[in-house]
């Protein structure tokens, strides 16, 4: 499996340590969110079996956070986006 | 129909022919008592024990596939007791008790070989980490027994004592740990299940759930609509997409482990043996193949077979652990679909949807765990109320804080 960096270009899948699912992380609720909402954020995970995105730290690399799209079930990379522009589709 | 090696004799000088299948292949009804989904080796004992122990015998196991054929197929079949945290203690002490009396219960030879496992450590720091263990685990009325450097190299001669960033200081040996044949498990479950009534509907995935006020009444199947007041959901890596059907979001998500076999060698490998800290194991089974396998593969995954990277590090870590593998040709890799939760730990449980059950989260340790599950899954849908051994495996134990995380590493999925 290889991964697209936007800034290191296509890179072996051992220099990224796997973080997450994105979901966690493009809709962080504020320090006021009710605990139900912070349990979801935290722990609760739609786990599609197909198309996910989710976040990659380019260790040894450029040291970017990434949200890679990607497909659970082939392998398949569709693409990356670095995290700080999240939001904008990979 | 019984086993026994009289049998055995008999049918060995009449030509084998009076053996028959081992379950009935039913026509699902339209109705039943109670449903439970998957049939692996947790819905099968949960049915068995469902029968057997509560008297339910209208009841049913739809499997999508055939019997067996998800991970309970799929793992390297260690078992052992050797937990450390309240909560897990007390269950996997169970099912360890229950495993060994479950060939004479279920009259199948379901191989469990109670061959020792030992677990290695290779600095001071973890000698005590291990003799604290330990303890807990003799507190808890298990076997337990530190080994130093030469303890081990009496039984395992053949490590790399002095391999350099790992040497051996010694191992906690678990002399009731071993191994069992697990299809045989899966398998055992089923016929006594069967005998007792119990539908096996395989072929039959289900699809959907109807749900009335808050409460099921059903669920929807490629074999049609069956009703049922009560409904368990026992599907091990498919449990997050199967609860998603009932609305529901799970502290689950699903990984890869692999798993190896060498081709069929001599006797050499006599106990299991974990290496922790490189992220192997090893067994070798009864036909001579070395069994063996490491971490996840870390990243989610439907994939049911692994990744090479992975691959690599377990083959290197097997070469630094025990040399001589290296002379061992590779047959066969596979890997099965893992339901990691935030802790490590599993969850046997009501959900929000009342007579909707879950049984989930086994991680990559849910095969010793088959006879407890089914049991107290089995206890909470026909009293309503959690077994004592399994009443810290909340659904919502992440939301109020009472995690079970055993390995310490935290509220990240893939870490257990
Ligand atoms: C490589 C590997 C090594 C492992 N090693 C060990 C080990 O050494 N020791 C240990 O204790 N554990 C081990 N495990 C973990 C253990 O195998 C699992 O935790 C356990 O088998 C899961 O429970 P199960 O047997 O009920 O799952 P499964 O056998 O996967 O059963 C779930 C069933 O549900 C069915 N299903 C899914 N969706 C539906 C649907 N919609 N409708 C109907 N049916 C459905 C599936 O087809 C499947 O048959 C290992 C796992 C793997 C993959
Ligand atoms: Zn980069």
């Amino acid at each position: 499996m290889r991964i697209p960096c936007p800034l290191c270009g296509d890179r072996d899948r051992r220099e990224f340590y796997y973080m997450g699912a994105a979901e966690a992380l493009t809709a962080p609720p504020g320090p006021e969110a009710p605990p139900e909402v912070i349990d979801d954020q935290l722990h609760l995970r739609t786990n599609p079996a197909g198309e996910t995105r989710d976040v990659w730290y380019h260790e040894t690399g450029c040291g970017a956070w990434l949200i890679v799209t990607r497909d659970t079930v082939t392998h398949a990379v569709h693409g990356a986006v670095l995290a700080e522009r999240r939001g904008t589709t990979a | 129909m019984a086993f026994s090696g009289w049998r055995i004799l008999r049918e060995g000088l009449t030509g084998n022919k009076g053996w028959g299948p081992l379950w009935r292949t039913p026509e699902p009804r339209k109705a039943y008592d109670a449903l439970i989904i998957g049939g692996g080796g947790h819905g099968l004992s949960t049915a068995y024990y469902l029968a057997k122990n509560h008297g339910m015998t209208r009841i049913a196991v739809l499997e999508r596939g055939y019997l067996g054929g998800g991970n309970v197929g799929r793992n390297t079949t260690i078992v052992r007791a050797n937990y450390f945290l309240p909560g897990n203690q007390e269950f996997y002490s169970h099912s360890l008790k229950l495993w060994e009396g479950m060939e004479a219960d279920l009259n199948f030879n379901a191989m469990h070989s109670q061959r020792g496992l030992i677990n290695l450590f290779h600095s001071d720091g973890q000698r005590d980490a291990f003799a604290r263990r330990g303890n807990a685990m003799i507190n808890q009325g298990d076997d337990a027994i530190l080994l130093d450097r030469e303890g081990v190299r009496e039984l395992l001669p053949y490590l790399d004592f002095d391999n350099h960033r790992f040497p051996v200081y010694g191992g906690l040996l678990h002399p009731r740990g071993g191994t069992a044949r697990h299809d045989a498990v899966a398998w055992g479950y089923a016929r006594g299940a069967d005998r007792l009534g119990v539908d096996l509907i395989q072929n039959c995935e289900v699809t959907g759930f109807t749900i009335a006020g808050g409460k099921v009444t059903g669920v929807e199947t490629t074999r049609g609509p069956i009703a049922a007041p009560m409904v368990a959901m026992v599907v091990a890596g498919r449990s997050g997409q199967l609860a998603a059907k009932a609305g529901m979001r799970l502290p689950i998500e699903s990984h890869v482990l692999q798993a190896f076999v060498t081709e069929g060698l001599k006797p050499v490998i006599d106990h299991v043996v974990s290496f922790g800290m490189g992220h192997f194991y090893i067994s070798q089974s009864d036909k001579g193949g070395l069994v063996f396998g490491g971490d996840i593969d870390f990243y989610s995954s439907y994939a049911q077979r692994g990744n090479l990277p992975m691959m690599e590090h377990v083959m290197e870590a097997g070469m630094s652990l025990m040399p001589m593998i290296g002379k061992a040709k590779v047959l066969r890799s596979w890997g099965g679909i893992m339901d990691m939760t935030p802790d490590g730990s599993p969850i046997i449980d009501k959900t929000p949807v009342e007579g909707l059950f879950v049984d989930a989260g086994w991680n990559y340790g849910g095969f010793k765990a088959v006879p407890a599950s089914g049991w107290c899954l089995a206890h909470l849908m026909a009293t309503g109320d959690s077994h004592p051994v399994a009443a810290r495996f909340r659904l919502d134990r992440f939301r109020e804080g009472v995690l079970l995380d055993e390995e310490g590493t935290g509220a990240q999925h893939n870490l257990h």
